[in-house]
């Protein structure tokens, strides 16, 4: 048990986190001070936002499930800060760091897991399922795996559209078992699809360790060597680092429109979701020492610190302000109306919400 | 008007829907190069080219949930399942992504995809290829769920598949894949949630979908001819939506009911239609409601005993039969 699991791949091991040696990649090297800065806010907003949800949690007004993203930020942060008008995203049930990330505001994300209809997804989603199709986030999925097709089949339109454009398509990396998503990866790889696969490996799924679950050759992105896929794998409480690679990756599938898997090394602090006591398949000593040594927000904050991007002043004003916010996000949720009972029935067919003469369904769909 | 096999109408209906829409695609296993597993595809790969129709490798999940994924985007992904009886491999993205994504988005996101195929016994082949899952389907809100019965049904409601926007999932039979009939040369469709009377009577009104509906055609005619009762046949064609006003209109004429599907009894699409007609024309009834539906097992194979399984003529008369006593 002991084994700390996070650390699979011995490139992960080498490094403590310390300054990046990705800094000057000329994607890093070529962001603007407000650009680095914009980054840190958000990585610490996406922090903060959660850490506030523990509260709401324990305070009884959300329900279900709460799967956080503490410990990973710079996997969303990273990759998606790349992203332009034809990129698209999907992920897991692990998704109010990217939904945070696209520019979904808290209120609405916070407002969705109390049940509010002024939730992004009106309190019909949760947790789980953030949408904002708006911003190319297309969700948000509760089952593990299933968004692997999906995401690919985004990255087929963007292609079928003649865009110049992808879908990065996450999971985490209990779901490389899954058989969707070999077929996607299949699919991908014989289509030529610009989809990016990005395991988010925090080295478990749910209580069980990858290896327990996984067999593989080494590390789990090179299983896309099986479907003639590249693949990368990256430390990623480095947000240099996962931008610099990803880069590399999303630049495969503009230009070649070819598919590619990253597995980021990454780690959560929290149980797999609030409902999990985090007791019996970790020891406190190793979530204590990826958080001294490789936590993504502080590392990053270091970073931009030695690179005098950053002062400390500003780092607390950013913090105070991110804290500022996710309070007022939770009064927000606390003041908003619940959805009705007439609600219930609204958004399940677009045909029904939109009837008209014009529309092909007649005839009863919801019934009594 | 032509006279054309249900085979040519659900093809002519995808080739129009194809001319008229850049955006709608025709996937799946041997639809393109081979022409089709069931030859209804045949002849589109020449007329659209392969950017239209697509080849896809033995992969239900991954290339249903594609084009589901697509469909998000706008891509109107007609999909081939070479039997229904396969989508129980894509069931989750058949169900969770498919139904479930416009509501777990509050109406953000919609999916027009159509996913098709035959979903019929009566083949042979024994029981994991005979499933006939319209009702397992349409008891999730999110799904919409046709089972037509004739070829100018099979056009029709193609074609008003195609252009929802919604998940539609057409249900075909194999067995009807020749059958002939009238269709009109011009554009039409027939709306989803508008049932059919395919024959007018005063005694007794059957109600059934799918090819349920030939076999009470013919077993109408028969009570007719030799039992001079008059039957109407109510052909659903939509089981959900579900055009409740046709079948209580027709009940509260006849007063009798006989329910013909070739699904398991079990939660059938007639349990649902027997609760409606109950709860919505209780007094009208004269009799009890009778129902026909497959002898409750696994699919058998052997034919002789498959088409004893399954409804068919004799059984429908003799149920019919029992209602009228
Ligand atoms: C098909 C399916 N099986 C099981 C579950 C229950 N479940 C939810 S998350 C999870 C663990 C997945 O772990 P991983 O893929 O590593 O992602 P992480 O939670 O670490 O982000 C399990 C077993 C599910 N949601 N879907
Ligand atoms: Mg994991």
């Amino acid at each position: 048990m002991a084994k700390p699991a996070v650390l699979t791949h011995p490139e992960s091991l080498k490094r403590p986190a310390g300054p990046s040696e990705y800094a000057k990649d000329p994607v890093n090297a070529s962001m603007s001070k407000a650009e680095k800065i914009a980054l840190y806010t958000k990585m610490a907003r996406i922090r903060h936002f959660e850490q506030r949800c523990i509260r709401i949690y324990q305070q009884g007004k959300i329900g279900g499930f709460l799967h956080l993203y503490v410990g990973q930020e710079a996997v969303a942060a990273g990759t998606i800060s790349l992203l332009g008008k034809n990129d698209h995203i999907i992920t897991g049930y692990r998704d109010h760091g990217h939904g945070l990330m696209v520019g979904m505001g808290m209120n609405e994300c916070m407002a969705e897991l109390t049940g509010r209809v002024t939730g992004c997804s009106q309190g019909k989603g949760g947790s789980m399922h953030y949408f904002a199709p708006d911003k190319n986030y297309w969700g948000g999925h509760g089952i593990v795996g299933g968004q692997a097709p999906l995401g690919t089949g985004l990255a087929y339109a963007v292609k079928y559209l003649g865009l110049k454009g992808s879908c990065l398509a996450y999971m985490g990396d209990g779901a490389v078992n899954q058989g969707a998503v070999h077929e996607a990866y299949n699919l991908a790889s014989l289509w030529d699809l610009p989809v990016i696969f990005v395991v988010e490996n925090n080295g478990y799924s749910m209580g069980t360790s990858q290896e327990r679950s996984t067999a593989h050759p080494g590390c789990l992105a090179k299983r896309a060597e099986g479907y003639n896929m590249a693949w990368d794998v990256i430390n990623g409480h480095d947000v240099y680092e996962v931008r610099a690679k990803t880069a590399i990756a999303l630049k495969r599938a503009h230009e070649e429109s070819k598919p590619t898997v990253l597995e980021i090394f990454t780690y959560r602090y929290f149980g797999h979701s609030m409902a999990d006591p985090d007791k019996t398949y970790r020891d406190k000593e190793e979530i204590k020492e990826y958080r001294e040594k490789k936590d993504p927000v502080l590392a990053f904050e270091q970073e931009l610190l030695s690179e005098k991007v950053l002062t400390p002043e500003l780092s607390l004003k950013i913090n105070e302000a991110a804290m500022a916010e996710a309070d007022k996000a939770a009064i927000f949720a606390d003041e908003s109306p619940d959805p009705t009972v007439a609600d219930i029935t609204k958004h399940i067919y677009w045909e029904e919400d939109n009837r008209g003469p014009k529309t092909t369904s007649r005839g009863t769909i919801i019934f009594e | 008007m032509a006279v054309i096999s249900y085979r040519e109408a659900l093809r002519a209906a995808m080739r129009e829907e194809l001319k008229r829409d850049d955006k709608v695609v025709i996937m799946g296993e041997e639809v393109a190069q081979f022409n089709g597993a069931y030859k209804v595809t045949e002849g589109l790969l020449k007329e659209f080219g392969p950017k239209r129709i697509v080849d896809t490798p033995i992969s239900e999940a991954g290339f249903i949930g594609l084009g589901i994924g697509a469909s998000m985007l706008g891509i109107r992904p007609v999909m081939e399942l070479m039997f229904w009886s396969f989508s129980y491999v894509a069931f989750d993205q058949i169900v969770n992504n498919a139904g479930n994504i416009r509501y777990m988005s509050g109406g953000l996101i919609n999916c027009p995809i159509v996913i098709r195929g035959p979903a019929n016994g009566g083949t042979n082949v024994g029981a994991t290829h005979s499933h006939t899952p319209e009702a397992i389907l349409a008891s999730h809100p999110g799904i919409k769920v046709v089972c037509p019965a004739t070829p100018y049904d099979a056009k029709g409601l193609m074609k008003a598949a195609i252009r929802d926007n919604d998940p539609v999932y057409v249900m075909e039979n194999t067995i009807l894949y020749n059958d002939k009939g009238e269709v009109p040369d011009e554009d039409y469709i027939v709306p989803l949630g508008v049932a059919d009377v395919k024959r007018l009577g005063t005694d007794l009104t059957i109600v059934a979908h799918g090819r349920a509906v030939i076999t009470s055609l013919k077993a109408a005619e028969i009570l007719e001819k030799e039992h001079g009762v008059s039957v109407e046949v109510v052909d659903l064609r939509s089981i959900r939506p579900l055009d409740e006003e046709t079948i209580l209109a027709s009940v509260r004429k006849t007063h009798r009911a006989l329910l013909v599907e070739e699904n398991k009894p079990f939660c059938g699409v007639d349990a649902q239609v027997a609760y409606l007609i109950q709860s919505k024309a209780f007094d009208e009834l004269d009799a009890p409601i009778h129902r026909v539906s497959s002898i409750d097992a696994p699919q058998i194979y052997c034919k002789r005993m498959e088409d004893l399984q399954m409804p068919n003529v004799e059984r429908v008369v003799a149920e019919a039969l029992k209602v009228l006593a």
